[in-house]
């Protein structure tokens, strides 16, 4: 009756429960993969400037502040292949988005619309090969992130730019306690002492809420529930108060209780620090509570972006629109979900004019033909990447 | 109101508690995860019954009870008047029929060394006896085309499809010995948005069809109210409130199920300011050794003494027809 092979996808088996992380019984898996917290393991060149405590936020002396007009980060143009076994995967072609201090950007799109590609380039913890950046830029303060050299790139990482994954328990190191984890950064780059740095661990999960935690910072990620992971990863990322937080799926694997206290602490750590936050989700849910601003991806390339309350309450891209009608809602119930029809496209084989012709109700002839560019639409921070504005789609409609 | 069908499954008191044990060369049995710790429900022909729960309350645990992938450690389960839990393996098999599963990870569940026929087909290689007469093949294409399936998808492997289209394989395959209940566990969780809404009209399409009786698991309350008439919501092995959809989602009593309901998303940016969330503090507890008296004790808000020291029962409780299982149930809406 059931088959379990676990060579296929990162889906636990049907015995494991659903992948939802919380693993009673279970133990710690054989051979956890190794940590990929961004820019903790990779750099002990050492920090010279010690700091004091951690109210006292660190002078970042070395990058200029932001000119007017300039974006804290500003993602332009980035065009991102793989080279796959079935030819070359265009995975991220020509997205372009930016963010402010104290500000929510979310990316939302479907599994493989190269959210998470987006993100590990723009941090600089792409493998390349097998990726290669095409082209593009990422403004950080003005600086290019895919430009600059590696020891820079390693200094900001981490210390501006930090990053959360959706799987804590893989990001984190089991072989070392969450305390030392946390603070390992400072340690290496700030050369904190190990008895200032036990402090700093206290109070960092404090700020993220974990109960207890002068007992807990001596214990493993695998003593920690889903959630306190989770917790335990943003305590890490947020060590160094970053200027932008990148979180990818941060709260995918958590049931909803959990899930609205990670979102709420997510939404309190950047008030309070006044960072900007960079959500990558798929859920239009979580996206319509926290976010300030949408970026809509499909295929790799940004097809919407608008304000929140723009994107929710007039969506102009035919996809947005399939995607808002097709989420079941709690407050609804009947027959006949709306549905997009056919799947999203594979990367090696994109369609040809817009990418999302072949399920698209207001498809005509020139879209399988010409691509269309993200053109704005109106005064507003609001653009779409489809031949027809909205007025002109609801009148087909209509 | 009409006349209540008698119900094609009755489920009386199933229990499941996995041993723990300690030491490698004479293993001592330490304690038992209480994975599913007493629970009972009726599924009617025709009817879709939603089992929602945070990770771990036990809900495939439930499910492969039922389908016998797990030895149950007590009670009873009747399908269609024929108790499951003390069948012999030959009259088991072919009872079995009558009830299919359907996983959720359309990643892991097919096996990847067989076509889409063989995996289709399969349960008539199981089921001799009830394999249609005449052409296999023609009835695996019939299948794949009742799913939405091209049938010249028939020859190729399971890696070759989307996870979407994967779901659809393993629901014809369900349907080959067209059972009269599903059980889908999660069956949409590991799709996309756009995609998931195929799968969810698919399988109501089907049971308007072929008049099936779903038990549908899933942790996004949102899918579960779309397609359920009634509702189970468990903690910790236990059911803690049930009613039809409307009774449960709009009427709940338990101050779980409020928690629950009031921190599912809401896809309405406008909604933010008179939305209340009713914050949980804490995790779920081991069910290993779950808090004496009620179990949600220690992260209710309004638990009072009495709560540890008395269980409450899954009774009808005055504020509204429908049972939950709190000494101090009081309605309070959270869906506008
Ligand atoms: N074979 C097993 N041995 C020991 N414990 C188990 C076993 N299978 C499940 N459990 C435990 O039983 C409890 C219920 O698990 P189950 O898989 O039924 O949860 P679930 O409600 O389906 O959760 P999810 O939403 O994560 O799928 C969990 O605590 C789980 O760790
Ligand atoms: N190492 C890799 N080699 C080939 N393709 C890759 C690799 N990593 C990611 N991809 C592909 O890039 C696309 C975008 O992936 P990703 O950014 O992870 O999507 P998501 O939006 O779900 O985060 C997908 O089609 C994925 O299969
Ligand atoms: S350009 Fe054409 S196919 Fe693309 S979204 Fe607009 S109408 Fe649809
Ligand atoms: S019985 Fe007590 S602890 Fe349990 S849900 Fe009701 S009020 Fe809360
Ligand atoms: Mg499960
Ligand atoms: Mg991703």
């Amino acid at each position: 009756m059931t088959y379990q092979y676990p060579s296929h996808g990162q889906g636990q088996g049907y015995g494991q429960g659903s992948g939802q992380g919380q693993s009673y019984g279970h133990g710690y898996p054989d051979s956890p993969t190794a940590p990929v917290v961004a820019g903790w393991n990779d750099d002990r060149t050492g920090w010279d400037t010690p700091t004091a405590a951690w109210s006292t936020p660190p002078t970042r002396a070395r990058v200029e502040r932001p000119r007017s007009g300039e974006h804290l980060l500003d993602v332009r143009d980035l065009w991102i292949e793989f080279a796959t076994r079935d030819g070359v995967a265009r995975v991220v072609n020509g997205v372009s988005f930016h963010v402010d201090p104290g500000e929510t950007l979310a990316i939302l799109g479907e599994s493989g619309s190269g959210k998470s590609v987006t993100a590990q380039a723009v941090l600089g913890i792409l493998d390349t090969p097998p990726a290669v950046v095409r082209s593009g830029q990422a403004l950080f303060s003005g600086e290019d992130l895919l430009t600059m050299t590696p020891e820079r790139r390693r200094q900001v990482r981490g210390q501006e730019i930090a990053m959360v994954f959706q799987d804590a328990l893989s990001a984190l190191n089991p072989v070392y306690p969450v305390g030392w984890q946390i603070t390992e950064a400072l340690r290496s780059r700030r050369g904190v002492s190990k008895a200032e740095a036990r402090r700093r661990a206290v109070e960092m999960m404090d700020l993220v809420q974990i109960p207890a935690a002068a007992q807990r910072i001596d214990d493993y990620p695998h003593q920690f529930s889903g959630g306190m992971r989770q917790r335990v990863m943003i305590a890490m990322a947020l060590a160094m108060r970053p200027k932008v937080l990148i979180a990818d799926e941060p709260t995918t694997a958590l049931d909803v209780t959990v899930q609205a206290q990670i979102m709420d602490l997510l939404a309190t750590l950047r008030a309070e620090l006044e960072m900007a936050l960079i959500l990558i989700t798929h859920d239009l849910g979580v996206v319509a509570d926290v976010a300030d601003r949408i970026t809509v991806m499909y295929a790799g390339r940004v097809v919407e972006h608008a304000d929140v309350h723009t994107l929710y309450g007039a969506p102009a891209h035919p996809y947005t629109r399939g995607l808002l009608a097709s989420v079941p809602r709690l407050e609804r119930r009947g027959q006949g979900l709306h549905s997009i029809s056919g799947t999203p496209p594979n990367p090696v084989a994109i369609p040809a004019g817009c990418a999302f012709h072949p399920r698209c109700p207001y498809a005509q002839q020139m879209c399988r033909m010409t691509e269309p560019t993200l053109l704005r639409i109106g005064r507003l921070d609001r653009a779409s990447a489809c031949h027809f504005p909205p007025e002109a789609l609801d009148a087909r409609h209509a | 109101m009409p006349v209540m069908p008698e119900p094609i499954l009755r489920v009386e008191n199933a229990v499941k508690h996995f041993p723990i044990t300690r030491g490698v060369v004479v293993p001592r049995k330490i304690g038992a995860v209480k994975a599913v710790d007493g629970v009972s429900f009726d599924l009617r022909p025709g009817e879709t019954l939603g089992l929602v729960g945070e990770s771990g309350c036990g809900k495939s645990t439930l499910a492969k009870l039922l389908m016998r992938l797990e030895s149950p450690t007590a009670g009873r389960a009747f399908l269609k008047g024929h108790d499951l839990f003390r069948m012999r393996a030959g009259d088991l098999r072919r009872l079995r029929r009558s009830m299919q599963m359907v996983m959720q990870d359309p990643y892991t569940s097919l096996n990847p060394r067989m076509t889409v026929a063989d995996i289709v087909g399969e349960p008539f290689e199981i089921h001799p006896d009830a394999a249609p007469p005449g052409n296999r093949d023609r009835a695996v294409r019939e299948l794949l085309e009742q799913v939405g399936l091209s049938p010249e998808h028939a020859n190729r492997y399971p890696h070759q499809f989307s996870g979407g289209q994967r779901q659809r394989i393993g629901i014809a395959r369900a349907l080959a010995l067209r059972p009269e209940v599903i059980i889908c566990d999660e069956p949409v969780s590991a799709l996309d948005v756009s995609v998931q809404a195929q799968v969810v009209n698919l399988l109501e399409r089907l049971q308007d069809e072929l008049g099936l009786a779903y038990i549908f698991i899933a942790h996004d309350l949102s899918v579960v109210r779309h397609i359920s008439d009634r509702i189970a919501v468990m903690y910790l092995g236990r059911i803690v409130e049930t009613g039809t959809a409307d009774q449960v989602y709009l009427r709940p009593t338990h101050p779980y199920t409020q928690a629950l309901l009031s921190a599912v998303p809401v896809p309405d940016p406008t909604a933010r300011a008179r939305r209340q969330i009713i914050r949980l503090s804490g995790d779920v507890p081991s069910p290993a050794d779950p808090p004496s008296g009620c179990r949600f004790r220690t992260r209710c808000w309004k638990a009072q003494p009495r709560c540890a020291s008395e269980e409450p029962p899954l009774s009808q409780r005055a504020v509204d027809p429908h049972p939950s299982a709190c000494h101090y149930a009081e309605l309070h809406q959270v869906i506008a």
